[in-house]
């Protein structure tokens, strides 16, 4: 047995305990936990990853119980992708915090990494219920730092945040308890055999449980008629919060690829690519709310949520297409937005704080400390975020308008990627022209007693930045390791092998 | 037996969608538990009723008229997060008492929302931290 696997959900469930037995007075000594188990985490994802690039996929049967019956933990190129990108994010996010969030409001650091668990167990479960588990670890730590730091507008905000929430994990139990009760299996490989064989008089209820879920995932990832809850989340969470919270999105995605092509996708008879239909226009749709909303946001931390809206959107939409092709590219796309995402807020945040009560709000303000260094870093990631060259989020763009050349719904899809990409671009530098250029004209604010700055949130920025330039660098290795990935998610039988498999299982 | 407890799962969800869609918070927390309740008593349904053996195997035998036993630990399992969530979403209910002296949603809504960034005159109101 491979003793990696688990490394991932067990490093920050200890960590976080032991921040709330051991470090819960000592800011200094929790820093250095959360830092270290970061780091730690990184290293064992880029571990993973190496592991993962052989091609098989390797299984972790916890307390050594058989596949349908016990929880395993599957490792593959996706999972291995997206704990590699977690931890990057992870890792950023938290040397922003240090830099004065986490001192506003208590038990930052232990929900932090208990939200990182919660984030690393979904991307490796191979089972279902274990997945609403994690999704609700994931959660639960969320509603904390959402309301961290408190204020009127945050708790308002966090009120609407937990009860969408709640909603939605009850949505998820409910389609569990469906899909169970016509399959009796719980394991994804499992349920990936036994969805081919249910009656036509069941298949109401195995095909209600299958939207549903596409409901809950829709939820996170802020698919078009569930995505309320986003503007005012993110807007108003704390700002490393909300850079978190970028990769939040991405769990309702992964799990559409995950659940989608797994059991529901082309051998699953009646019930094949029962998420198709209702994905793509919900997609599109999505894009083009969000980056409408670009255009039309009070201020930068509205902007950056519906920056974020949008890429969901055409995410899922070139998911929907679910060809190997287009998934590599989504995949391509995934990981340049969440990067991007982060960045824009962490820069929302640091403009914010340096406002006074004017904040992030679109309006003429005195300049700032730092103002020009900060300015330049909201023009790097709002390119990015846009999808203009020289940064990855044009590469991105360009391979899903090629993977979906052949789809019959080619017009709607160039089409709206294109004109959206201009009205972000419009969007994004009718803020930053507001925010930045003009105001740079007024007089600076009388003598900024302010003491100097710290270095660290502009560490983590243009680490984050940096990553970017790295995967526009790196972008030909990159995209042929995603399509190796896309073209194992496209062959489930390896998947079902590996996991149940007699011959090669628990390997 | 089935049919009696999917009708209890119609109508807890109907009260509980009643209770959401109220204007006091208190309510809608309220709501919450009782469409959370009803969704575990509808998987605890999935495992079949109607039968008081235990699931015990024995050797070389199937146990065709004992009740399923796996979603009755999911169940447990859900009560239990449903608790700590009900716990939570009171905390922060206790805490929007405390900030805004109102459970109500439009008052809540008045009190913190930000006013239209293109009237500069209206007084501003800081929205951060306090």
């Amino acid at each position: 047995m491979n003793h990696w696997l688990i490394l991932p959900i067990l490093l920050p469930a200890v960590l976080g305990a032991l921040l709330v037995i051991a470090a819960r007075h000592d800011a200094l000594l929790s820093r250095v936990f959360s830092v270290a188990s970061c780091v730690l985490l990184l290293v064992v994802g880029l571990v993973l990853l190496a592991m993962a690039s052989d091609g098989s996929i390797r299984v972790y049967a916890l307390g050594d119980w058989v596949a349908p019956f016990g929880i395993v933990l599957v490792l593959d190129r996706l999972s291995a992708l997206m704990l590699v990108l977690t931890a990057v994010l992870g890792l950023g996010v938290l040397l922003y915090a240090i830099g004065g969030w986490d001192e506003r409001g208590k038990h930052f650091h232990p929900l932090f990494q208990f939200q990182l668990m919660g984030l690393n167990g979904a991307f490796l479960t191979g089972d279902f219920f274990n997945l609403f588990v994690f999704f609700e670890i994931l959660l639960i730590a969320s509603y904390g730092l959402m309301v961290h730091g408190g204020g009127g507008l945050r708790v308002k905000a966090g009120v609407q945040y937990v009860v969408t929430n709640l909603v939605g994990s009850s949505l998820f139990l409910i389609a569990v308890g469906l899909i169970y009760s016509v399959t009796g299996t719980l394991n994804m490989a499992d349920l990936a055999l036994k969805v081919p064989q249910v009656p036509p008089a069941d298949q109401a209820l195995l095909q209600t449980g299958g939207v549903l879920l596409l409901l809950v995932f829709g939820v996170k990832a802020a698919l078009v008629p569930l995505l309320f809850w986003v503007r005012g989340s993110f807007a108003n969470a704390p700002g490393p919060v909300a850079a978190l919270f970028a990769i939040m999105t991405k769990v309702g995605a992964y799990s559409i690829i995950r659940l989608y092509v797994l059991a529901f996708g082309e051998q699953a008879g009646e019930a094949a690519w029962l998420a198709a239909p209702w994905l793509l226009p919900a997609g599109l749709l999505t894009l083009v709310v969000g980056m409408t909303g670009v255009f039309a946001a009070r201020s930068l931390g509205q902007m950056a949520s519906f920056a974020v809206i949008g890429s969901m959107g055409m995410l899922l939409a070139t998911v929907s297409v679910f060809t190997p092709q287009a998934l590599s590219a989504a995949l391509f796309y995934l990981l340049h937005s969440t990067l991007a995402a982060a960045a824009l807020f962490l820069i929302v945040d640091l403009v914010a704080e340096r406002r006074g009560v004017l904040r992030d709000r679109l309006a003429l303000a005195p300049r700032f400390a730092q103002g020009t260094l900060i300015a330049g870093l909201f023009f790097a990631a709002a390119i990015a975020m846009a999808g203009m060259p020289p940064l990855s989020g044009f590469l991105g763009k360009l391979l899903v308008l090629d993977a979906v050349r052949s789809h019959p719904q080619v017009v709607w899809f160039w089409g709206l990627i294109l004109s959206t990409s201009l009205i972000a671009i419009v969007g994004f530098a009718r803020g930053g022209s507001l925010v930045f250029w003009k105001s740079h004209a007024l007089e600076a604010a009388a003598a900024s007693s302010r003491r100097p700055a710290p270095v660290l949130p502009f560490v983590a920025v243009g680490g984050l930045l940096g990553a970017l330039v790295v995967l526009t660098v790196a972008a030909g290795p990159v995209n042929a390791w995603l399509e190796l990935a896309a073209a194992q998610i496209f062959a489930p039988a390896g998947y079902i092998d590996a996991v149940l498999g007699t011959a090669t299982g628990g390997q | 037996m089935e049919i009696v407890a999917a009708l209890t799962v119609g109508a807890l969800v109907a009260i509980g969608i009643w209770l959401l869609l109220d204007r006091n918070l208190v309510r809608v927390v309220l709501g919450v538990v009782v469409i959370g309740n009803a969704i575990n008593l509808g998987v605890l349904t999935a495992g079949r009723f109607g039968s008081r053996a235990a699931a015990f195997v024995a050797q070389g035998e199937v146990p065709l008229q004992a009740a399923n036993p796996l979603p009755q630990a999911l169940v447990l399992t859900a009560i239990v997060i449903g608790f700590a969530l009900f716990v939570f979403a009171l905390a922060v209910l206790k805490r929007t008492w405390e900030t805004h002296g109102t459970t109500e949603t439009d008052r809540v809504t008045a009190l913190a929302e930000e006013p239209a960034p293109d009237l500069p005159e209206t007084p501003l109101r800081p929205g951060g931290p306090a």
